[in-house]
């Protein structure tokens, strides 16, 4: 069932003239459209654990959550945010106010209608102390959310919050379903019920998780059939299932993605930034990092050009500043700190670090300059670095250690407390630009996010302006101007925005890439009858 | 004999309960706390508050005695408590993986004395021959191969290169709509590569002993008797010498029965195997106590029963061991 016969193709492809790809396409005139079909097989390293958006905190069961739930708005193909459960929204009063109107005859898995009061009671869960969501952050400054009428939802705020219409992006949950009962350990969140594009089949612990289109999403149906999302916990082992055609996407490391064409005979590659950077954070409480110089001479020294053909091999762009250039907060003028490891040396001699005992490390007042840099395990990439980065501050007499450490000690005992030297870390960003909660001079303190203790009254009065402000150009200009003072500040030295390497079966169209990245249109990928690996057995 | 029953049984009790408060300890004095499932920070995500929340709805803020006095009590009950990962069941946890790391490890087992043992006796009959040499070389070969290694490179040969057995899981995709018989085949087509690479690493300790143990046995006096009878080689080496050198190794699988429920890491993260040794690493790694708890106390559960039964047995062919204690 799963292997068809190519044979027939073979023909047709000779007809079509040379192409490039192994598995031949039909020809384009017997294509005849979207059509309905197939399984999509994705691959996970980890295990779904709670499929409810509001609790699920690991990157498997937010992709199955994807699938199954919808939220008030989504971003399109080109990162606008549009109607997604709503159809249409007003902001009022400067912010203080956002009133959705919803789609009408909408329905929830199980056939209940959608309404108002699922969203209200989706928001009571958030701010609930009791529920074990880490997503009521985004959620603080709502002043009250009610539901005047079954169709519509008015979320008053506290304070103006730019980025408030993004945070609707959260998938709303049934009300029907969790009403009275623990929310944290309801059956539903081993068997979801959502509004989405595919409905909830089967959740095998350690397996996989199974999803199957939904006939009447309001969108319209899905094309392809069945969504299968694996679990096999090994990178190495997915690369082989990819090539055994038994997996149809995966996201690739960049030595994965430049191995042997074998691999790719039956899919393709592709590339674009990912919204995330991985950076060199510097303690700024300890002495060594509180002068702008040293931290400038430090960034000086490294040649990130090599830390990125080593590590990315070549697969991502030296970073700047906290916002990925596909980013509109992005500055494209803010200028790279120089590589130079002799202006470097001479930042430092004024400073008063001197080799002066000839030993190869700088001293002052008879203490070397040595530092320890810590990173978490399991991250290859961030390890790496930490060896490329050491190697290239040896060069200017400046001995760094490096440490790495296993992820729950790493971030409890090491980042929640700021106890260390220096740091290589990365963030995953929103697409809203507000970074408010890494850099704002109130965010620190165990267990919060400006864990570099970075305090510049300047930049936290841009941040909080960021959050005030709606209109999308007066915004630019803030986070263009933050992102120019992060980048003469050095709290970090940012290093680089990695790609995204994914790759997807070639028997899928309209698989197409965009800003929003990939799977956006996942709706109307299908694959040609002829091509269709999968059959529906059960129905 | 009821009265020495009754001692043991209650030894085994106050030895269980020192490992699960070992067990209890280490855990707590371990650095790090629970993750949630989170591997990398997000920007709009506060991870410290989750697990604030968490630390307050599963007791982690109470001090550890009365932590673990509460598990104590539900644990009288048969109650695990409930997984931090997921909130399901430890106990249903558990019993999803125990048949599958059990099928395994009877399989890789059962290939393993079936293997060694003609192994085994091949190089003791012809000590030091070319066949001794050559099965040495090979059950140390496969004794000193990382498994991961041999792991991926049989996947390449037989699961890409050939296409004959599929790569990882324990069904295929479609396994639900198989029938009985199709479903029993896809599944032990793909438990030939594990079970083949856990007995070959496994073969080496078994078939040296069988080796030694035959050994010493055709250098006894009786062997030498049954060969001055004129009896055949063969009936001397299978009727006599062997019997006596297997009760040795019958110890052995008596004492290898707790690794049955024991399950590699590394082993079951390459077949993407749902088995015991990925349930207790991923929970130890994210801090999941309540799961590292019950996984640890079954294994100490099961491999104390193991023990009772042995000595049972002892005690039952030795009066010696049944009677120690009691006044002459």
């Amino acid at each position: 069932m799963v292997r068809r016969s190519f044979s027939g193709f073979l023909v047709l492809s000779l007809f079509a003239g040379c192409s490039r790809d192994p598995l031949p396409e039909p020809a384009l005139t017997a294509d005849p459209g979207p059509v309905n079909g197939d399984a999509f097989i994705e691959a996970s390293l980890g295990d779904p654990s709670r499929l409810n958006p509001l609790l699920a905190t690991d990157s498997a069961s937010n992709t199955v959550n994807g699938y199954v739930f919808n939220g008030l708005v989504k971003y399109d193909r080109d990162l606008k945010l549009v109607g997604d459960l709503a159809e249409s929204w007003t902001v009022r009063r400067g912010g203080l106010e956002i009133i959705f109107k919803l789609r009408p005859h909408v329905r929830w898995h199980d056939g209940a209608p959608f309404t108002s009061a699922d969203v209200a009671f989706t928001y009571q869960r958030l701010i609930d102390p009791k529920v074990l969501t880490p997503y009521g952050a985004d959620f603080a400054l709502v002043k009250s959310v009610d539901a005047p009428d079954p169709l519509t939802v008015r979320v008053l705020y506290k304070e103006p919050f730019a980025p408030a219409l993004e945070s609707w992006g959260m998938g709303i949950v049934p009300k029907h379903i969790f009403e009275n009962a623990d929310f944290n350990a309801h059956p539903a969140n081993r068997a979801p019920v959502g509004t989405g594009p595919y409905r909830f089949v089967a959740l095998k612990t350690d397996e996989k998780a199974e999803l199957r289109a939904n006939p009447d999403y309001f969108e319209g149906r899905p094309r392809i059939d069945r969504v299968v999302v694996r679990v096999i916990p090994d990178g190495s082992v997915q690369f082989l299932e990819l090539r055994n055609q038994s997996i149809d996407t995966m996201g690739l490391r960049p030595d994965q993605y430049i191995a042997y064409d074998a691999y790719f005979r039956n899919h393709n590659k592709f590339r674009y930034p990912s919204f995330s950077y991985t950076f060199l954070g510097f303690n700024l409480r300890r002495d060594l990092f509180k002068d702008l110089r040293v931290r400038r001479a430090l960034a000086m020294a490294l040649d990130k050009r090599e830390i990125i053909d080593g590590v990315l091999l070549g697969y991502g762009r030296s970073a700047t500043g906290p916002f990925p250039p596909s980013s509109w907060a992005f500055d494209p003028t803010v200028p790279e700190v120089p590589h130079d490891p002799a202006a470097a040396r001479a930042l430092l001699a004024e400073v008063g670090w001197t080799d002066t005992d000839g030993d190869g490390v700088l001293d002052k007042n008879g203490q070397p300059f040595a530092f320890t840099v810590i990173t978490n395990q399991g991250n290859k990439l961030r390890e790496q670095t930490a060896v490329i980065l050491q190697a290239h501050l040896a060069r200017i007499g400046v001995r760094v250690d490096v440490r790495i450490l296993e992820w729950s000690s790493f971030i409890h005992d090491f980042v929640d407390k700021s106890n260390f030297d220096a740091i290589i870390l990365g963030w995953n960003l929103g697409r809203d630009p507000d970074q408010y909660l890494i850099w704002h001079s109130s965010q620190q303190g165990e267990g919060r996010y400006n864990f570099v203790g970075y305090e510049n009254p300047a930049v936290d009065r841009l941040w909080e302006e960021g959050r005030r402000t709606f209109d999308r150009s007066a915004r630019e200009r803030v986070y263009r101007r933050i992102h120019r003072l992060l980048a003469e500040d050095l709290p970090y030295v940012f290093l680089y925005y990695p790609d995204s390497l994914p790759t997807v079966h070639k028997r899928f169209r309209h698989v197409e890439v965009a800003p929003a990245g990939l799977g956006w249109n996942f709706r109307e990928w299908y694959a040609p009858k002829a091509l269709q690996r999968y059959g529906l057995a059960d129905q | 004999m009821t009265a020495y029953l009754l001692r043991r049984g209650a030894l085994t009790l106050v030895v269980l309960l020192g490992i699960t408060l070992m067990t209890f300890l280490v855990m707590r004095l371990a650095p790090g706390g629970l993750t949630a499932g989170a591997t990398d920070l997000s920007a709009r995500v506060s991870a410290h508050e989750q697990r604030k929340k968490f630390a307050a709805a599963y007791d982690l803020d109470k001090p550890w005695h009365v932590q673990y006095g509460r598990w104590l009590k539900r644990l009288a009950r048969l109650d695990f408590g409930r997984s931090f990962k997921d909130d399901r069941p430890v106990l249903d946890k558990i019993k999803e993986r125990l048949p599958n790391t059990l099928l395994l490890n009877v399989l890789s087992l059962g290939l393993v004395f079936l293997l060694a043992v003609p192994l085994g006796v091949l190089a003791a009959i012809k000590q030091n021959s070319v066949w001794d040499r050559a099965v040495s070389v090979l059950v140390f070969v496969g004794f000193s191969t990382p498994t991961f290694w041999l792991a991926l490179m049989l996947m390449m040969l037989f699961g890409v290169r050939l296409g004959w057995l599929p790569l990882s899981g324990l069904h295929s995709l479609n396994a639900d709509e198989m029938s009985g018989a199709a479903r029993f085949a896809d599944a032990a087509r793909h438990l030939i590569l594990p079970v083949f690479i856990s007995a070959f690493t496994g073969l080496a300790g078994l078939s040296r002993f069988v080796r030694n143990g035959l050994l010493d046995v055709v250098r006894q006096d009786y062997i030498r008797a049954a060969r001055a009878k004129g009896l055949p080689e063969s009936r001397v080496i299978l009727r006599h010498a062997l019997r006596n050198a297997l009760l040795p190794v019958v110890t052995i699988l008596g004492l290898s029965l707790p690794d049955l429920i024991g399950g590699g890491f590394v082993f079951e993260t390459l077949f993407a195997f749902p088995g015991m040794g990925r349930l207790g690493f991923d929970a130890i790694m994210a801090r999941d106590f309540p799961v590292v708890m019950g996984v640890g106390t079954i294994a100490a559960l099961l491999t104390l029963a193991g023990n009772f039964l042995a000595d049972v047995a002892y005690a039952l062919v030795d009066p010696r061991v049944r009677l120690a204690g009691k006044r002459p």
